[in-house]
């Protein structure tokens, strides 16, 4: 049995390097005509200076001097700038079992950053704080990709996260710092809702290492009313990077009443089998009340487990529970034999036994990066 | 009620009569179920508007709309205990901002009703688009005031009506008691008009969560925040120069000098004829309607529905002065 405090001893290993989320210790030395100078990727232009992005499905057409939903690139007399490159305002040291991503360099450190600005609204955001403000109500850093690769590697991060907002607005600024991280060997993930333009993405995974997508339900409904996107860009994104084979893992926020039905989860999860196979690992995590949505409460323990159980009986073979420590959801176990691979506390690995990607009962290759 | 309750109860009743204008006094002087927008004449020289003439307009303008001398009206208005916030419309730059010269009258007209320098605010979104709209940057206790949201920030409280949820800025949420509406007139590429309503968006945080549909109902819901909408008393539309397609950005093949203050207290009436304006000029350039240019600014009429004002123009009385 798992003790509270036991919890927050482990929780306790996402380390602040430099800030909180949103705060800064350094001083908020960048201002937004000072931070759009780097020219947005995907975007054309069109008559009377407007543009439109692609970058995310909204496809948004932005007037001269005014911004896209996700409020952090800026017309600027036709041209089209990101104003969050090389402007992270959270810089953290974290587990990479935080992200969470369970079959990537188990127990490993990431120096995980975000920016300003996200292209969804959901109601039920966790970090709404950053993820919903525009660069100019938040301090940020000035850290260029190749310093940022050089805090990775002094802080003896293996792996770069880009987190917290949604990196598909800073999508530039994450493919420079992915370049430049896997010339000096370290590699780059990317913790994303998935609603990216085809290109966009094609071009990200020549560079990064894994993708976690946040997958936030399995209904169009759901994603019109509570998130301001579309599920089947998501499931288009999840397709492509099964056909990319990045390495990618998926996160599904259960949320009581709203996403969590036995027919929608058992649709999810043949869909996933079906689409993305079986080895695809997906975690079914506890929601919180927060931002919009406080009027529900925490998801049951009953209703994870129940989900985990709906992956497993549609054959999924790495079904986990996410935000409940001490549940044996947390743990990775060998799909073939049984045995158990990998035992988690929270964001903790206290013992792994894959070796060179095998169980070590049966030999089975248990799908993932591991080294 | 022992003595303590009636001590308190009494001494809020002290302070609205002390310190409150007698708004019932200030109501525009339309019928009950009406509303009244004035089309104040203003020849002046857009790029140079004249003190006096522009000074002329704004005064036959508020007298027409409530139905009285303006200083008895500014008087009603304000209270020399309020903190004023003006708020302009700098977006587009010089070509089709909020004219300096007709803030530079508000302001004098505030202090000509007692409110102090020092209590008197001129904002908009950021301190980029003011100094790109002819307005420099004053921080300074004791003067009148002139900055951004940049500056200000932003209420750590979210505000929720309806589908939007944000961040006031800091002078709505807490510093200005009172505020002026200075929008200009001009198309919206998504919302279709861009006048009184819409000028709110630069209140808050995330207007750029906010343009789906048309903008509807988020133009409306913003305006009906309840701590931004009791505080608004006035609009004053900068229609000295009017653009009625390529917006928001100034297009200036696209302006015309419609020499006109519009005045109101009823941002739904004025947007209403606004967006008539609009359409009339439109149509006179051969040029599709709103509508039919897959923009019709729909918010207006949500916003009748939430009854933050008069939408049917049976209903609306305007006056040319």
């Amino acid at each position: 049995m798992i003790t509270r405090r036991c919890f927050l001893a482990s929780a306790a290993c996402a380390a602040p390097l430099l800030s909180a989320a949103g705060r800064s210790v350094f001083p908020a030395s960048v201002t937004v005509e000072k931070a759009g100078t780097v020219e947005a990727r995907y975007y054309e232009k069109l008559p009377n200076r407007k543009i439109r992005c692609n970058l995310c499905p909204r496809s948004c057409v932005i007037d001269d001097l005014e911004r896209g939903y996700c409020g952090v690139r800026e017309n600027r007399g036709g041209t089209y700038y990101t104003l969050v490159y090389g402007h992270p305002c959270s810089l953290y040291v974290d587990p990479i079992e935080k992200k969470p991503l369970f079959h990537f360099l188990p127990a490993s450190r990431a120096l995980s950053l975000g920016t300003a600005g996200c292209n969804v609204f959901c109601k039920f955001c966790q970090n709404w704080e950053i993820s919903q403000s525009r660069p100019e109500q938040l301090e940020a850093m000035e850290i260029p990709p190749e310093r940022m690769v050089e805090m990775a590697r002094r802080e003896n991060c293996p792996a770069i996260a880009c987190t917290y907002n949604e990196p598909v607005v800073f999508a530039e600024y994450m493919h420079d710092i992915a370049l430049s991280a896997r010339r000096q060997g370290i590699r780059t993930v990317m913790i994303s809702n998935g609603y990216i333009q085809k290109k966009p993405m094609l071009d990200l995974c020549r560079s990064l290492s894994a993708v976690k997508i946040d997958l936030k339900a399995f209904s169009e409904r759901f994603y019109k009313e509570l998130v301001s996107g579309e599920l089947r860009p998501v499931l288009d994104t999840l397709v492509l990077l099964r056909g990319e084979q990045i390495w990618f893992e998926i996160v599904y926020l259960v949320i009581p009443g709203e996403n969590d039905s036995r027919s929608e989860l058992t649709s999810l999860c043949r869909w996933i089998a079906a689409e993305l196979g079986m080895d695809v690992p997906i975690h079914f995590t506890r929601f919180y009340p927060q931002y919009r949505m406080t009027n529900l409460p925490p998801t049951p323990v009953k209703s994870l487990q129940e989900a985990r159980k709906i992956g497993l009986e549609a054959g999924l073979n790495f079904v986990y529970t996410g935000n409940l420590p001490g549940d044996e959801g947390e743990n990775t176990w060998c799909p073939a034999c049984h045995a158990l691979l990998i035992r988690r506390l929270g964001y903790t690995v206290v013992e792994n036994r894959i070796k060179s990607s095998l169980c070590p009962e049966c030999k089975t290759t248990i799908p993932g990066v591991w080294k | 009620m022992n003595r303590r309750q009636f001590l308190h109860t009494g001494s809020m009743i002290g302070l609205g009569t002390c310190l409150l204008p007698n708004l019932r006094q200030a109501a525009a002087a339309s019928t009950p179920g009406q509303a009244r927008v004035v089309l104040a004449a203003a020849g002046v020289d857009p790029r140079q508007p004249d003190l006096k003439v522009l000074g002329s307009a704004l005064d036959r303008g508020l007298e027409a709309l409530f139905g009285r001398p303006a200083p008895r009206v500014w008087a009603s208005l304000f209270s020399p205990r309020d903190v004023v916030g003006l708020k302009v419309n700098c977006l587009a730059g010089r070509g089709i901002s909020t004219s300096p010269i007709l803030v530079e009258l508000v302001v004098d007209r505030l202090r000509t009703a007692g409110v102090n320098p020092g209590q008197i605010i001129i904002w908009d979104r950021l301190n980029a688009d003011l100094k790109r709209g002819g307005f420099p940057i004053i921080t300074e206790a004791g003067r009148v005031r002139c900055f951004g949201n940049d500056v200000a920030g932003y209420s750590r409280r979210l505000f929720e009506s309806g589908s939007v949820c944000s961040r006031l800025s800091n002078l709505v949420a807490e510093t200005c008691t009172a505020l002026i509406n200075l929008p200009v007139l001009k198309d919206h590429g998504i919302v279709g008009l861009s006048a009184a309503m819409k000028n709110w968006f630069g209140a808050i945080d995330n207007p750029n969560k906010y343009h789906d549909h048309c903008g509807d109902p988020f133009v409306a819901e913003t305006c009906s925040l309840p701590l931004l909408r009791d505080k608004i008393r006035l609009t004053i539309c900068d229609a000295i120069t009017a653009q009625y397609e390529g917006g928001p950005p100034c297009m200036p093949q696209w302006c015309w000098p419609l020499q006109r203050l519009i005045l109101a207290t009823d941002m739904v009436a004025l947007d209403t004829v606004a967006w008539q304006i609009i359409e009339d000029k439109r149509r006179q350039a051969g040029m599709a309607s709103l509508r039919e240019a897959g923009r019709e600014p729909a918010y207006i009429r949500t916003a009748a529905g939430l009854g933050l004002g008069i939408a049917d123009p049976a209903r609306i009385e305007i006056v040319k002065e």
